[in-house]
């Protein structure tokens, strides 16, 4: 166990426990750091997922899916790149892509929990696309209209391409729903295994409140995106899961799972040990 | 193998205006999986703008064994090409 | 008989017309056979080639390098796809075709069965492995057999990008630090036979072992030069761009023939080539393994598609307006 199991804790609230909190940024007009952290947040959500999708790649169900599977990885690290490069630029202290993707430690990663989940089966992983892309979709949707001209751009190229990741995800669960016992079964059980990390998605906070028309109300995207993940397991028969007993979030304060570290540790290994190297 | 997916045939038209052309098989559990898969597989480098899918099973295709019966009499109609027929130089727009 | 004589002339008449035999041509059954195989072989060596180069996409040290990775990778995927398909015309489902590599009885590309241990290895397969397969490849794009003739069209058109980013990748390393030059050095030293090592045998039957397909493959219009021709051509693309990257070749023999017009060079050891085809390689049994489980992992994921799609055979027609 970790020595600090205090501030380990502090990560995990009881679903009535509010989530609102002011993170140290406290976003102010005419202060940048709210837009920083709010893009961080974006790219690393997109990032640690193409991170685990990548993980697919020869491990897929048919040669067909390990194409399919890579084609969304690549689009949500393109999306990732455009937000982390723009993340640098906008907090103007000289950092890019890489140094934002290589040399910040777990806690500051900001992406949420439900990304960094191991990818566990083909269902589970479909469980996690099916609420993220639903989630994503949203989101993007409306960020095209954010007054900031560069988060708006990087959401009208991305909206398209999450579009075709959720219908992806929600064809996997219609066949894995309505496929065979077997599939039904663990289709069933990769949703009850993400859903206690559904929530964290549709948390606001101050910096979101704080930036205004730039980001998007992450509460507002919560309806729209249920919504639609109803519909596709209706569609498939397959019941929503009962409330989790407990909801985790902590990921957009830096407060992860355990699993992230090994993430991090594999994805930023080879970086670290050359030091100022160029690749 | 029964419970193998079954064939399809990928026909990708590359840009408005050009019919669709064949440009290879994969395999696919239905008609929906298979025009995604079509996506995913043959059009990674832009290489499309609409797809159609056809099971393989469903192609009817002429056979070896009539080649001739079938191709070899089209070979000799040379009035259905206009190079046949000889006009006078002058005669324009022909 | 007379009626099979004469489809084996009008085989022989498109062989030797340099013309292209077609799916449902006749054909004489030892050119299916040996069609089927080598298709077959090809197609695995995409697929079990994805692992070692599959091995360091979470490791990638830039977000660049591990884009063009995930994209490399994945057009490998594809192309396996592609050459599975092509075999497919011949009548064999790729379920069969997956299950002789899997129970040992089709192989794959030697080259596979070594590990990548370190981030130089992924630019050394570009360049070296990639540029022996497209050595080997181009010439097929003109092999007698239409349909696995197109496949390496699109493959090879595909793979351009291939080699170039190894190389790229190389040269970074070797500009870069120096941890980044012996990395890429040690990929070199360790890469380089085994690449030669890909064009298989030697044409001259030294010892027992001889190039056993070239000939007949030869005369089919399935293989355009020989083994040696191809690796000769492969040594005399390769040495010159060691230079540029300030790399030494191991070989001490290695040097320009000025009589000959090609590089002198040592040729691999054939025996390890043999060893580690018949699965004494250092990773044979971990990329078999590897590829057994994924697709046994897969199987109640395609059986549930394949239920779902009986369920609903009639309901999702999509119209499609011609």
């Amino acid at each position: 166990m970790s020595g600090d199991t205090t501030s380990e804790r502090s990560g995990w609230r009881s679903a009535a426990e509010p989530s609102v909190e002011r993170v140290r940024s406290g976003a102010r007009p005419g202060d940048v750091s709210g837009l920083v952290e709010y893009t961080l947040r974006l790219g690393d959500d997109a990032l640690i997922l193409s991170q685990r999708l990548g993980e697919w790649i020869t491990r897929a169900p048919q040669l067909e899916e390990d194409v399919a599977l890579a084609n969304i990885a690549l689009d949500l690290l393109g999306q990732a790149r455009s937000l982390l490069t723009y993340a640098g630029e906008a907090e103007g202290a000289g950092r890019d892509e890489d140094a934002l993707a290589y040399w910040r430690d777990e806690r500051d990663f900001r992406n949420v929990l439900l990304v960094e989940r191991p990818n566990g089966d083909f269902a589970e992983t479909m469980a996690r696309q099916l609420w993220f892309t639903s989630y994503q979709y949203e989101l993007y949707d409306r960020l095209r209209a954010s007054a900031d001209p560069t988060l708006a751009a990087v959401a009208a190229k991305a909206v398209k391409e999450v579009a075709y990741h959720r219908d992806h995800a929600a064809q996997w669960v219609l066949r894995l729903g309505d496929g065979t016992d077997e599939s039904r079964r663990r289709m069933q059980g990769g949703l009850a295994a993400v859903a206690p990390y559904v929530d964290e998605l549709f948390d606001p906070d101050g910096v979101t409140g704080g930036l205004g028309a730039v980001a998007v109300d992450p509460a507002a995207l919560r309806e729209p995106s249920e919504r639609h993940v109803d519909g596709v397991l209706d569609r498939a028969g397959l019941e929503r899961p009962p409330e989790p007993a407990h909801v985790a979030r902590g990921g957009r304060r830096g407060l992860h799972t355990e699993v992230m570290g090994y993430l991090l540790a594999e994805m930023q290994h080879l970086h670290r040990s050359h030091e100022g190297a160029s690749w | 193998m029964s419970d193998e997916w079954p064939l399809w045939e990928v026909f990708v038209r590359a840009r408005r205006g050009l019919s669709h052309v064949h440009v290879g098989s994969l395999h696919a559990p239905d008609a929906v999986m298979a025009v995604r898969n079509a996506r995913d597989v043959y059009t990674r480098r832009g290489e499309g703008v609409s797809i159609w899918v056809v099971p393989s099973a469903a192609v009817t295709a002429s056979s070896p064994d009539e080649k001739d019966a079938f191709f070899d009499p089209a070979a000799d109609k040379v009035y259905r090409h206009p190079t046949f027929y000889e006009v006078p130089a002058e005669a324009k727009h022909l | 008989m007379a009626a099979s004589d004469e489809r084996d002339d009008a085989f022989h008449a498109i062989i030797d017309a340099d013309g292209r035999i077609e799916p449902r041509d006749d054909m004489p059954d030892a050119y299916r056979r040996s069609l089927v195989r080598q298709m077959a072989q090809h197609a695995h060596s995409e697929i079990i080639g994805m692992q070692p180069e599959g091995n360091w996409i979470s490791r990638a040290p830039s977000l660049r390098r591990k884009a063009i990775l995930l994209a490399k990778v994945q057009d490998e995927a594809g192309h396996g796809l592609y050459l599975y398909a092509a075999a497919e015309t011949l009548g064999v489902s790729r379920d069969e075709l997956l299950e002789r590599l899997h129970s040992g009885k089709q192989k794959y590309s030697s080259i596979f069965n070594y590990p990548t241990l370190t981030w130089a290895d992924i630019g050394a397969i570009g360049w070296l492995v990639d540029g022996a397969a497209i050595t080997n490849q181009v010439p097929l794009t003109r092999c007698s057999y239409g349909p696995y003739a197109r496949a390496m069209v699109r493959i090879c058109k595909e793979e351009s990008f291939h080699q170039r980013q190894g190389f790229e990748a190389l040269l970074a390393l070797t500009r870069g630090t120096a941890a980044q030059r012996a990395m890429a050095q040690d990929a070199l030293d360790r890469w380089w036979y085994p690449s030669l090592a890909m064009f298989g045998p030697p044409d001259t039957p030294s010892q027992e072992r001889t190039a056993t397909h070239t000939e007949q493959s030869m005369r089919w219009g399935i293989k355009r030069f020989t083994n040696d021709e191809l690796r000769q051509k492969f040594v005399d693309m390769t040495a010159p761009q060691a230079d540029v990257l300030g790399l030494r070749i191991p070989d001490d023999e290695l040097r320009w023939n000025d009589e000959r017009g090609h590089y002198d060079f040592s040729d691999p050891d054939f025996d390890e080539l043999f060893r580690v085809i018949s699965g004494d390689g250092p990773c044979n049994e971990q990329r078999m393994a590897h590829r057994v489980s994924a697709h046994a992992d897969g199987a109640w994921v395609r059986e549930a598609a394949s239920a779902y799609a009986a369920k609903h055979a009639t309901a999702q027609q999509e119209q499609v307006p011609a």
